[in-house]
């Protein structure tokens, strides 16, 4: 751990900000236990000049978000700063008290939320939110304001920026509303803006378009920033320096390329090379085990359709991508898939039969054949059932399998997901995430399934986690010969495990094929933005794909 | 702004009126086609068949339920509550003066109780684990458990007849001078804030932490905003609508209460109206009575729901 | 398991004084020093070595009264409570599983129940009925089971979306598999805080119809009775109505605590051990 000799702060200089050996707790309070004090942030020191953008990266619970606030002298929901100092333009602003945090607030340092459509009020009209840090600390007259307010809503490219303020947050998307906290957070002129996870609750093709605005903002305004994000790629884009946390310890600091190119540490390697695995992709073999022929599905009785003749088919052992972006159906095709939302039309046939179209209908072997593990395992398991139980009863359920046996079987099962027998008695709740989804995993498995429907499998976990699952099916798909049919809106996972793909846009299949098919030039509109939407682990990526551009996102 | 807003509006007091007449027909069902003869259970056992007989064709039993359904809504709607049972007087000027005493006393016990209760409850968000707060919980807990009448004649023994402050019987009567008036109401409108209090405070208490704890609140904070100033600019907007529908709920809750509060004080409103009568089976009276506190306590519901619409920007202002 | 030391003082107060309560019902036959009915000494004497409580408004010993009132309000109310929970639960639960039109009709139907207060729609029921306790238990019972069907019915909804239903229902278990294994188990500890809930209730709604006249009938008495019964000596400061109101408060705020307790155990549905 690398400790900076204490000095008296540099008054006058470069340097923006200046944390020293940051230490940050907060108390948990676990039902029927006593309360616990636990370290968020331990011995932190980050060094900001003017100007510049220091980027924050690390999994959840890394305590990256909880910096970023320290700068503003703010705990989140009962956090404590209990050791260090945080000079901000060369004086100590946890000594000023509340009147003086109060001051900078607003002034000095602006925040952006990762939902502004949480973080706006509901009752007030946005140029009233927007204007209202720079009147309440006398930055300029409220004409003035809004002047800058409209200058800078045309900076971060939105559309009207003259009578944009006039609206309410709800009447604003959400892309849109994160550019109008960007604007508001420079409106009052600050020499620092924390952004926390700007981009994360977009989908990727606004994210990009936001990414450039932020960036863009930055540059021409001339504001330093703290961009925290879990993506290493999106903070390539806009940070000068990067800092990698784990555990709320600092694990490496360097300049943009140095962490990306030539990581120091064996963490931020990881996290680098995260997305590559090796796989190879297979051929189509003859026969499919399902095909989804013209299927046509709809909500509330055929008044909104969701699918709109949409057929693929998955071969066994094999694993096709259903790519697209929240709205394009990708999930309903599961549902309609499972029986949960029979077809109006169009048919699903397993291994050269036609399903019937009703969950109720199908027998149990074809319930057994087709198994799904979900998005988040935490609701996906029964909290009162323990990891035995859970991946023990399709064991009793469809082999009639009892005592013994199937203990000895759920236990090979735990050998699989590489959980020890010890697991069998706990509870999901005592579980980490990872360990979670792959507990649904095992329970998928003890079907003996020829597919598995995979929902947005790894988007609910930190990347590394994710990583260990991905690597996890591929080699259970060797062994067992289980064909996926893996939902995502992630190209990058798709990359990795795909061996066809289908693109989903608007209840559509825009692109299907081979995954070096789908892959390769020349691409139709949609899946060139999807494409070229994705952050690559490069510098100067943004701007090239920024240029590339044929269509724009579906959230502006 | 404007159509869909009224037309929102209009969709619920419709609503309300449809309830209204649903609940008019099973209160009717309710007194009148339960097992056994209604006039012969009104008599008791030991009545005589002509007894029986005069009061069936007195009651209109001989008629079908439908047609006597209609007769007594009609009446209504005409403002014709028929005439009691028991003293043959009736019903109308006999409810219109009580309903007025009833309004009285609902009205000061409110007049009190809410400013109160909202009060208490910003103290307790801007205070919190403080006095103020605690006492919130212990008080609901007590206003929870303890019955009406426990409170009412705590407040009989301890302030009318050991310090002899208020009279324990609450009479009023017409012309009576404001201030005797207010001073013979005194007891059970203390007796019916205290009930509703502690509910009003704690639910009070969460609508302003719910609308404390959102995201919106902490970017006011972080713009360097003083406490006071997110509390009107950003919290309150926001609050009005959850602590109006509050004040609204528990309203409906006082007027049902006021039944007991008024047997224990002997006051002459609706509520001992409608026991005394229900004690003498007089089928007309329960049911003109039951139909006018279930239409208060729909109404206020009613109201409680158009604030929640005339509030919510997303509806003031659509897309 | 359920370990004793984790469980906060107040909700083992609450215990305790509840079981007692429970205890004098059940054995009041037994401990009570006079018989029910019998008047023993004079209208409204203090307390004394032979009256502990004193007498009531017509002589008989109170203390002898109050026990022989917890059984009746407690028989009644467990009754009641009975009736309102199978009836509400068993509704409930099916109207969130079957759900369609089904649910459709008696979500309507409850709303209907409940937009007249249970007071009122109880006076207007009991204008007609005959005095008995089983009118009583069953108006009563089944006037609250529109709370419990509300609110049982929310819960299993709430659980029923959750993907481990899903799960379950993909794997082809039957309605009654997820019905008693996956949902019931995680509704049961808010139903068992509600229960208490509604015992509470059903106490004090017994108790402000006894009070009213409209209750139990004389010579029997509830605690609701006994406070119509003694409610003319607080006038000449003679507090025996205040007793059995005290009595009901006590036991309201005991079962209070616990089914607090019960409720804040278990907000959340994270729960494995030491959560059941």
């Amino acid at each position: 751990m690398a400790r900076q000799a204490k000095n008296a702060p540099d008054r006058g200089s470069d340097t923006l900000l200046d944390i020293r050996n940051l230490r940050i707790e907060a108390t948990a309070y676990p039902p029927g236990e006593a309360p616990r004090n636990l370290v968020i942030v331990d011995d932190v020191s980050v060094k900001l000049e003017r100007g510049k953008v220091l980027g924050l990266i690390g999994e959840s619970g890394a305590g990256k978000s909880t910096i970023g606030l320290s700068s503003m002298g703010y705990g989140r929901g009962g956090v404590r700063i209990t050791g260090g100092e945080v000079f901000l333009n060369g004086r100590d602003i946890l000594k000023g008290g509340e009147r003086g945090l109060r001051k900078l607030r607003g002034r000095e340092v602006c925040y952006v939320a990762q939902s502004a459509a949480a973080a706006f009020n509901p009752a007030h009209r946005l140029m009233r939110q927007v204007v209202e840090a720079s009147l309440k600390h006398g930055v300029s007259s409220r004409a003035e304001a809004e002047k800058r307010a409209i200058a800078l809503f045309r900076e971060v490219s939105l559309p009207d920026p003259e009578h944009i303020g006039e609206r309410y947050p709800h009447q604003v998307s959400g892309g849109q509303l994160q550019r109008v906290m960007t604007a508001m957070a420079l409106c009052s002129k600050p020499d620092l803006i924390v952004f926390d996870e700007p981009t994360t609750a977009l989908d990727v093709t606004t994210q990009i378009d936001v990414l450039a605005a932020i960036k863009k903002a930055i540059r021409d305004t001339g504001v330093a920033a703290l961009y925290i994000t879990h993506d290493l790629a999106v903070v390539a884009q806009v940070a000068d320096d990067i800092m990698v946390l784990r555990h709320g310890k600092k694990v490496e600091k360097g300049d943009t390329h140095q962490i990306i190119k030539e990581p120091r540490q064996e963490y931020t390697n990881a996290l680098v090379s995260v997305h590559s695995i090796p796989h190879e992709e297979q051929k189509p073999a003859a026969d499919p085990i399902l095909s989804v022929k013209n299927v046509t599905a709809a909500y509330g009785g055929g008044d909104v359709k969701v699918l709109k003749d949409v057929s693929v088919d998955i071969y066994p052992g094999q694993t096709l991508a259903v790519v697209g972006e929240s709205g394009s159906g990708k999930s309903t095709l599961a549902r309609a898939i499972t029986g949960l939302l029979p077809p109006m039309a169009g048919s699903v046939e397993f291994s050269g039969r036609t399903l019937p179209p009703r969950l109720a209908n199908r027998t149990r072997n074809d319930l057994r054949e087709l198994q799904m593990i979900y998005q988040m395992a935490d609701v996906a398991m029964n909290p009162r059932q323990t990891v035995g139980t859970i991946i023990g009863r399709p064991i009793e359920f469809y082999f009639g399998k009892r005592g013994r046996d199937r203990d000895r079987m759920v236990a090979e099962l735990l050998d699989k997901i590489e959980m020890g027998t010890g697991f069998a008695d706990r509870y999901p709740a005592e579980l980490s995430g990872g360990q979670k989804q792959r507990v649904c995993i095992a329970r998928a498995l003890a079907a003996k399934p020829s597919l598995i429907i995979c929902d947005e499998v790894t988007s609910a976990l930190d990347p590394l986690v994710a990583n260990g699952i991905l690597k996890l099916l591929l080699n259970l798909q060797k062994e067992e010969n289980v064909a996926y049919l893996f939902i995502t809106h992630d190209l990058a996972t798709v990359k990795s495990i795909a061996d066809s793909i289908a693109v989903m846009y608007r209840g559509s299949v825009v692109r299907y094929g081979s995954k070096s098919e789908v892959l390769q030039p020349p691409f139709d509109a949609y899946t060139d933005l999807l494409l070229s939407s994705v952050p690559e682990m490069e510098l100067g990526w943004l701007e090239k794909a920024m240029a590339g551009r044929r269509m724009e996102a579906a959230g502006n | 702004m404007g159509a869909s807003l009224v037309k929102l509006v209009g969709k619920r007091i419709g609503l309300s009126i449809i309830l209204l007449l649903a609940v008019s027909v099973l209160i009717f069902v309710g007194t009148q086609i339960l097992p056994g003869d209604v006039a012969q259970s009104i008599l008791g056992q030991s009545a005589t068949p002509e007894a029986v007989a005069n009061l069936r064709a007195q009651l209109g039993l001989n008629d079908p339920a439908y047609v006597r359904y209609f007769r007594w809504l009609f009446g209504l709607l005409t403002g014709d509550l028929g005439n009691a049972l028991s003293s043959g007087l009736p019903i109308g000027p006999a409810i219109s003066e009580r309903l007025a005493n009833t309004l009285f006393l609902a009205f000061w016990a409110a007049a009190v109780s809410v400013p109160l209760a909202i009060l208490l409850g910003l103290i307790a968000v801007r205070h919190r684990n403080g006095f103020v707060d605690k006492l919130i919980s212990a008080s609901t807990l007590a206003a929870v458990s303890l019955p009406e009448f426990f409170i009412g004649y705590l407040l009989i023994y301890f302030v009318a007849v050991k310090l002899g402050w208020f009279t324990s019987v609450s009479t009023v009567y017409d012309g009576m001078p404001f201030l005797s008036r207010m001073s013979a109401i005194a007891l059970p409108a203390t007796t019916l804030t205290l009930v509703v209090l502690a509910q009003m405070m704690r639910m009070t208490r969460a609508a302003i932490l719910n609308v404390m704890q959102s995201a919106y609140v902490e970017t006011a904070e972080l713009k360097g905003l003083s406490r006071s100033e997110i509390i009107w600019r950003h919290a309150f907007p926001n609050a009005v609508a959850p602590i109006i529908n509050v004040v609204m709920l528990n309203l409906a809750y006082l007027v049902v209460g006021v039944v007991v509060i008024e047997v224990i004080f002997v006051y002459p409103g609706m509520g001992q109206y409608l026991v005394d009568h229900v004690a003498k089976r007089d089928v007309p009276v329960v049911q003109d009575c039951g139909l006018i506190f279930a239409a208060v306590y729909i109404g206020l519901n009613m109201l409680a729901d158009i604030f929640s619409i005339l509030s919510n920007p997303r509806l003031r202002h659509p897309k | 398991m359920l370990n004793i030391k984790r469980i906060p003082i107040s909700a083992l107060i609450g215990l305790f004084v509840t079981l007692l309560f429970v205890l004098a019902a059940i054995f009041t036959p037994w401990i009570a020093p006079y018989q029910n009915t019998e008047i023993v000494g004079d209208v409204w004497a203090p307390a004394s070595a032979a009256h502990w409580l004193g007498t009531d408004n017509l002589g008989r010993d109170l203390l002898t009264r109050l026990l022989y009132g917890a059984r009746i309000t407690l028989f009644i109310a467990f009754l009641a409570t009975a009736l309102s929970f199978t009836l509400g639960a068993s509704l409930g639960f099916s109207a969130a599983v079957i759900g369609g039109w089904f649910d459709e009709l008696l979500s309507r139907f409850i709303d209907l129940f409940m937009s007249i207060p249970t007071l009122i729609f109880a006076l207007v029921v009991l204008s007609v009925l005959p005095a008995t306790t089983l009118t009583l238990i069953l108006v009563m019972g089944i006037l609250d089971s529109t709370r419990v069907f509300r609110i049982s019915r929310a819960v299993a909804v709430d659980i029923n979306v959750m993907d481990f239903v899903e799960a379950a229902k993909l794997r082809g278990e039957g309605r009654l598999w997820i019905i008693f294994r996956e949902i019931l188990p995680n509704a049961l500890s808010p139903l068992v805080a509600e229960l208490g809930l509604r015992f509470i209730f059903a106490i004090l709604f017994l108790s402000a119809l006894s009070f009213l006249g409209l209750g139990v009938q004389p010579p029997e008495s509830d605690w609701g009775g006994m406070v119509k019964d003694n409610k003319d000596g607080i006038v000449f400061g003679i507090p025996a109505a205040l007793l059995p109101a005290a009595a009901i408060s006590v036991l309201a705020i005991s079962v209070n605590l616990v089914a607090d307790w019960i409720l804040n155990r278990t907000t959340d549905l994270k729960g494995g051990r030491g959560n059941g």
